[in-house]
């Protein structure tokens, strides 16, 4: 049963990795082109958070079933 | 809490993370579950009446709500029912507009039910954790689920119905023969590779409502477990992390249901398209 703890973690870490570089290089593209051009500011930014939410879909079903596996299958 | 089971924290969490199963037990008969592995038991048909009552409760919201504001409608000084159902129906059309490069008058309204729908069931996160249970314990059903998104059985059923539309379109629109083709010659041109082609293309179609419900169901579902998880520490700590995690609840619950609208109108659209 201890390895159902194991295997929880590496999901969510391994998601959690995954998403935190996405959304720094993301949120890095979103500063620079608002940069470049003010005023599709807010435009860009609604497309952002649109990607955003798709970037964070699968390590969010990871993180579903991880905490499904700790709190429901290892009791 | 409910009679009989010791208050540990983990059977906190299990209760709260119980839904209200009424099936067909092997050794009960026709009964409502008392506890997971009954509910587990009593297989595929089995009917989660917390998830059905509150799904169908907000969607007759909606509609009551929308249908408020349409009939009191005015051209002067609009109040402010009129204003934020305005606002939310611009914002669709907006969105649509945007997204769907085809001809049809079903996916605007489709687009807006999705998204004030699964906006309001939601929306029923940010209920404090213990009221659903407490006042449903108190009027003697043991367990109560609120949220119907955190349910896969709602958010599947949703995207299996979004699905059904696409497949279809599909074929209303290219025709068998034309679909057919689409999905066997689709990266590569060529008659060799149909197998190929056909793999990529049909689990390519069949990602599309897997990841919509489960996208859905992972953020609600994994933000339910965090709010009974604070709900579990001592009173003064509480608020420090439970206000945060609301108010930024607040984006993903939005968000989530905008994602969930647009990428539905953007399948469509992928379906209504003519070479």
């Amino acid at each position: 049963m201890e390895l159902v703890y194991i295997a929880a973690s590496l999901m969510i870490g391994l998601g959690a990795l995954g998403t935190g570089i996405g959304f720094a290089i993301l949120g890095g593209k979103l500063l620079e082109s608002t940069a470049r051009q003010p005023e599709l500011g807010d435009q860009l930014q609604t497309k952002t958070f649109l990607m955003a939410g798709l970037l964070d879909a699968v390590p969010m079903i990871g993180v579903g079933i991880a905490m499904y596996l700790i709190f429901v299958v290892a009791g | 809490m409910a009679a009989g089971s010791d208050n540990t924290a983990a059977n906190y969490i299990q209760h709260h993370l119980q839904n209200l199963t009424f099936g067909h037990h092997p050794e009960n008969g026709w009964s409502l579950a008392h506890g997971a592995e009954e509910a587990r038991e009593m297989g595929f048909w089995a009917i989660h009446l917390d998830t059905m009552g509150w799904s169908i409760a907000m969607g007759v919201l909606f509609i009551w709500l929308f249908r408020k504001a349409g009939k009191m409608a005015t051209t002067g000084v609009p109040g402010p029912l009129q204003n934020v159902v305005e606002m939310i129906i611009e914002f669709v059309e907006l969105t649509v507009r945007g997204a769907f490069h085809g001809r049809n008058p079903v996916i605007a309204p489709l687009a807006l039910t999705l998204f004030v729908w699964i906006f309001l069931m939601n929306l029923l996160k940010l209920v404090p954790v213990d009221y659903a249970p407490e006042l449903f314990a108190r009027l003697g059903i043991e367990y109560m689920k609120l949220v119907p998104t955190t349910d896969p059985n709602a958010t599947l059923g949703m995207a299996i119905g979004v699905f059904g539309l696409i497949i279809y379109y599909s074929l209303k629109v290219k025709g068998v023969g034309g679909f057919a083709k689409e999905l066997s010659l689709t990266p590569f041109n060529h008659w060799s590779l149909i197998p190929f082609n056909l793999v990529m293309e049909v689990i390519g179609l069949l990602v599309k409502p897997l990841s919509l419900g489960l996208r859905l169901f992972g953020n609600m579902f994994a933000g339910e477990v965090i709010f009974i998880l604070i709900a579990l520490l001592p009173f003064w700590v509480m608020w420090t992390l439970n206000v945060p995690w609301a108010i930024f609840h607040i984006l993903v619950i939005t968000l989530q249901a905008f994602i969930f609208t647009v990428l539905s109108v953007v399948y469509l659209s992928q379906a209504h398209e003519h070479h």
